[in-house]
């Protein structure tokens, strides 16, 4: 039972660490370019590097025709854009001081990060 | 990646050519076009100056290599929203179709198995009979799994590798968890202590349909939330009536130019933005402005994309067209709107950014509690509570509870003429506890006009109304118009005037018929000696009602009186009643004299009003307001309010139809009307109380589903949930909001 137990208490840590603390692979642009498929209730990749006070261009494919993926928004950017099925929707992303800002989709079940660095 | 390929590899291009006009020039832009690499057919079409293009080159190179020929063009290939819409439509019915045939599936397999369990045996598996049969039960809920269920294991599993649990992580660790447990007691009973040797197999067959149902019932249901939206969008004309060189040609509206003449016949809709050169009508503005009257239109008049012509034929020259016009931003700007988030949702949105991986560690600690301190079967209890706590716990109906609920609102402000900015200007309006009112062009109509004519005995009302407006008619003065008009409306033909001179800050004075005509206030008279004593008290108590009097001599006798004012509009009185009935604290603020203001508060019911106010009195007075904890509003006509609207918690800026400037004000009212203020506060009202009740709902839900679901009531009442009445919960939860949210729509303007 100890042996359950502490497996147990493992799987909640490993959750929390995993989802929270831990820093997932960051996808740097690639000449201010970057493209992002919408599938499958993520956006790959998800966290995004781009160098601070250059502009750069998100490629968003949706690949997902569920009613979620309809729309991604930067809120702290005022940005948003419609996306349409299987196609690919380009958002110009002005020049930005360094920071993260997230991107969603309407109800956040699609999650990403926008570093500026 | 298929799409990649699809996206990349031969598309279509189309270009709007400006300069060629002949025959050769068609030869010579198609010769080019086809050099560039990439590029498999180009073909031309004079008539309508576009150029189609197939193949994979950039449009970039396409507009450059036209350009090198010394031609302007353009990319038509910015899909129209219209297009874009229909396209997601089509893409959401067959996601619709495909939800459905899911469910059908799923509930397929899971019915026949839940009333076998509840009715006919039990799902006990302790002989090899049974491990076969229940076996091939597995199987089957293995195929639908991968079938109607494909799309949660693939999404789960996708998202936990990028860090980012959604729902779709615990309906597949949920389901996935009950046919793994289901499928051990069918390979390895004998691991398992008897009583638990039980399959699970018709719940995750069952959560799979619910689930899928609620996802296809909630597409059916967003649908009908972004109907205002549609609607504006359906008000796009596809195709117009264009004069080039002479001819009328049907044209499509993505390849009309600004400067072309278009000819709109009764009943056409006014395809892009532009000014009346021929003609004359009256136009419907309603679907824009939320005027109900239609307005007259003749040469010079700016006519609007969207809206419809009644009556009479014109001819109008394009001026805005594409995303320039004045629809397209408002569609633009109620998109942008409906997707805006009020302050009050970014709790649910912090919450949601941790909700799924605790509902993973709560699932965990469910199960570890069972089986330290539940009753045996410990393991297939605390199996099926985890289960049923991943499965009910439901992020999308917290996630959807602000969008839903914002999306119906901002839309149907919109069908009302009322355009909200963003999420914090829809927020505050419903809070507004004072409200600013600029007097002129606001509660008035901002333009002045002949409100009283009083002739002296033996002088008739026309004849001074004549001299007046023939001796205006050389003014440049506001009140000019006021008397010129006047003597329009009343059909008088004005005479000539000689000698005309302006006295600044007096009046004016000129000869009409060999005799000496002055017109201007109690100033002027007596500068050249006119007794006026016998009107002076009709000319005081015009002041005091507001007023502007003045005074018409004729060869030195006094002729008359004529006072010009800024009426009032008509529906002010009602809507300023509507406001102070809301609780609302109205203050009117104007740079006009105390008499002035005073008369027109008294008129329309405002008992608060500041005269003779300078623009940063306006500001001081908004702040002062602010001190005193109120939430206030500031209305304007959006141009010389600036700094006023920008202070106050809310902008409005109220327009003259479809003329007003959009980008001044947090909400835009497109209606020359307070009722549209009114109508903003009422929709912002209702949609917040929307909201609340959706969070209220989505919190309660989870807050008490999660525990009940981990089997918190078991020790007092020995009640467990049923893993598949989670599920039809979580199902219902969003589809709840999303309905909720569709109740808005019932909300009307009062008029």
């Amino acid at each position: 039972m100890l042996f359950i137990n502490v497996i147990g208490i493992g799987l909640m840590v490993l959750i929390a660490w995993w989802f929270w603390w831990r820093t997932p692979t960051v996808h740097s642009s690639q000449e201010g370019k970057v493209q992002i498929r919408v599938a499958n209730g993520s956006y790959t990749p998800a966290h995004i590097r781009v160098p601070a006070h250059q502009p750069v261009t998100l490629t968003f494919v949706r690949d997902d025709a569920s009613p979620c993926a309809d729309r991604v928004l930067f809120p702290d950017l005022d940005i948003q854009s419609n996306l349409a099925v299987q196609q690919a929707t380009s958002i110009e992303i002005p020049p930005l001081t360094p920071g993260e800002y997230t991107f969603h989709c309407q109800m956040q079940m699609y999650r990403g990060i926008l570093s500026v660095e | 990646m298929n799409s990649h390929t699809q996206i990349s590899n031969s598309k279509q291009i189309q270009l709007r050519i400006d300069g060629a006009s002949c025959a050769s020039c068609v030869a010579k832009i198609e010769t080019a076009l086809s050099a560039v690499s990439g590029v498999e057919i180009a073909q031309m079409n004079l008539a309508d100056r576009v150029a189609t293009v197939s193949g994979s080159a950039e449009t970039k190179q396409l507009v450059r290599a036209v350009e090198a020929l010394g031609y302007t063009a353009h990319s038509l290939e910015n899909t129209s929203t219209q297009q874009l819409m229909t396209d997601n439509e089509v893409a959401d019915r067959a996601h619709y179709r495909q939800l459905v045939i899911n469910t059908v599936v799923a509930l397929g397999l899971g019915i026949p198995l839940m009333i076998y369990g509840m009715f006919i045996g039990e799902m006990t598996v302790n002989t090899t009979g049974e491990r076969v049969g229940w076996g091939l039960v597995g199987i089957a809920t293995l195929s639908v799994m991968a079938s109607a269920g494909r799309h949660f294991y693939i999404g789960g599993w996708k998202s936990i590798w990028t860090h980012t649990a959604n729902m779709d992580t615990l309906i597949a660790l949920g389901t996935g968890a009950a046919w793994l447990y289901s499928m051990l007691v069918v390979f390895a009973p004998h691991w398992l202590p008897e009583l638990a040797r039980h399959v699970y197999f018709e719940a995750t067959a069952m959560i799979i349909g619910l689930i899928n149902l609620g996802l296809a019932l909630e597409i059916k249901a967003r649908g009908r939330t972004s109907e205002s939206i549609k609607r504006l969008i359906g008000l796009q004309s596809r195709s117009a009536r264009v004069i080039r060189n002479g001819q009328e040609i049907d044209l499509p509206i993505e390849h009309i130019v600004t400067e072309d003449e278009i000819r709109v016949r009764p009943g056409d809709k006014i395809p892009v933005d532009g000014v009346v050169i021929e003609g004359q009508t009256s136009i419907d503005e309603s679907m824009l402005t939320g005027e109900p009257m239609p307005v007259s239109k003749q040469a010079q008049d700016p006519v609007s994309a969207g809206t419809l012509n009644t009556i009479g034929t014109i001819v109008f020259r394009a001026t805005r067209i594409g995303q320039d016009t004045k629809l397209a931003q408002i569609i633009e700007m109620v998109k942008h709107a409906q997707n805006a988030k009020p302050p009050i949702g970014r709790l649910a949105d912090k919450i949601a950014a941790y909700f799924v991986p605790t509902i993973m560690i709560i699932a965990v600690f469910t199960a570890l509690m069972w089986l330290n301190f539940g009753p045996s079967p410990r393991i297939a209890f605390a199996m099926v509570c985890a289960m049923t706590v991943l499965i009910i716990a439901c992020p999308c109906a917290l996630g959807l509870a602000t969008p839903m609920s914002v999306m119906v609102g901002v839309g149907k402000a919109a069908e009302a003429g009322v355009l909200i900015r963003n999420g914090e200007a829809l927020q505050s309006a419903s809070q507004i506890t004072a409200m600013v009112l600029d007097k002129t062009g606001t509660i008035t109509k901002g333009k002045p006009a002949v409100s009283d004519i009083v002739p002296v005995s033996g002088v008739n009302e026309e004849s001074l109304l004549v001299l007046a407006a023939s001796l205006e008619a050389g003014s440049e003065h506001p009140l000019a118009s006021a008397l010129t008009s006047a003597a329009q409306t009343a059909q008088l033909a004005s005479e000539p005037v000689t000698e005309f001179a302006a006295v600044i800050g007096h009046g004016i004075t000129g000869t009409i018929a060999d005799q000496r005509v002055l017109f201007g206030n109690q100033k002027l008279m007596q500068d050249h000696q006119i007794d006026i004593n016998s009107q002076l008290a009709d000319a005081q108590a015009l002041a005091k009602a507001g007023k502007t009097p003045m005074f018409l001599a004729k060869d030195g006798a006094l002729q008359g009186i004529i006072a010009v004012a800024d009426p009032i509009k008509t529906d002010s009185i009602a809507a300023i009643k509507r406001l102070k009935d809301e609780g609302i604290r109205v203050i009117m603020l104007t740079g006009d004299n105390r008499a002035t203001a005073a008369a027109v508060a008294a008129e329309v019911g405002v008992d608060e009003f500041m005269a003779e106010v300078l623009p940063e009195d306006k500001l001081a007075k908004i702040r002062a307001l602010q001190a005193e904890n109120h939430v206030v509003g500031m209305t304007g006509d959006g141009i010389n309010d600036a700094p006023a609207l920008a202070q106050a918690n809310v902008g409005f800026a109220i327009g003259t139809g479809t003329d007003v400037a959009i980008e001044s004000a947090d909400i835009t009212l497109m209606r020359d009307s307070l009722h549209g203020l009114a109508d903003a506060i009422a929709v912002s009202k209702a949609t917040l109380r929307n909201i609340k009740q959706n969070l209220f709902g989505a919190f309660i839900y989870n807050t008490a589903g999660v525990p009940i679901a981990a089997g918190i009531l078991y020790p007092l009442t020995g009640v467990l949930l049923n893993p598949i009445i989670a599920g039809g919960a979580m199902a219902l939860s969003s589809v709840t909001v999303v309905l909720n949210a569709g109740r808005l729509r019932w909300f009307h303007t009062q008029s």
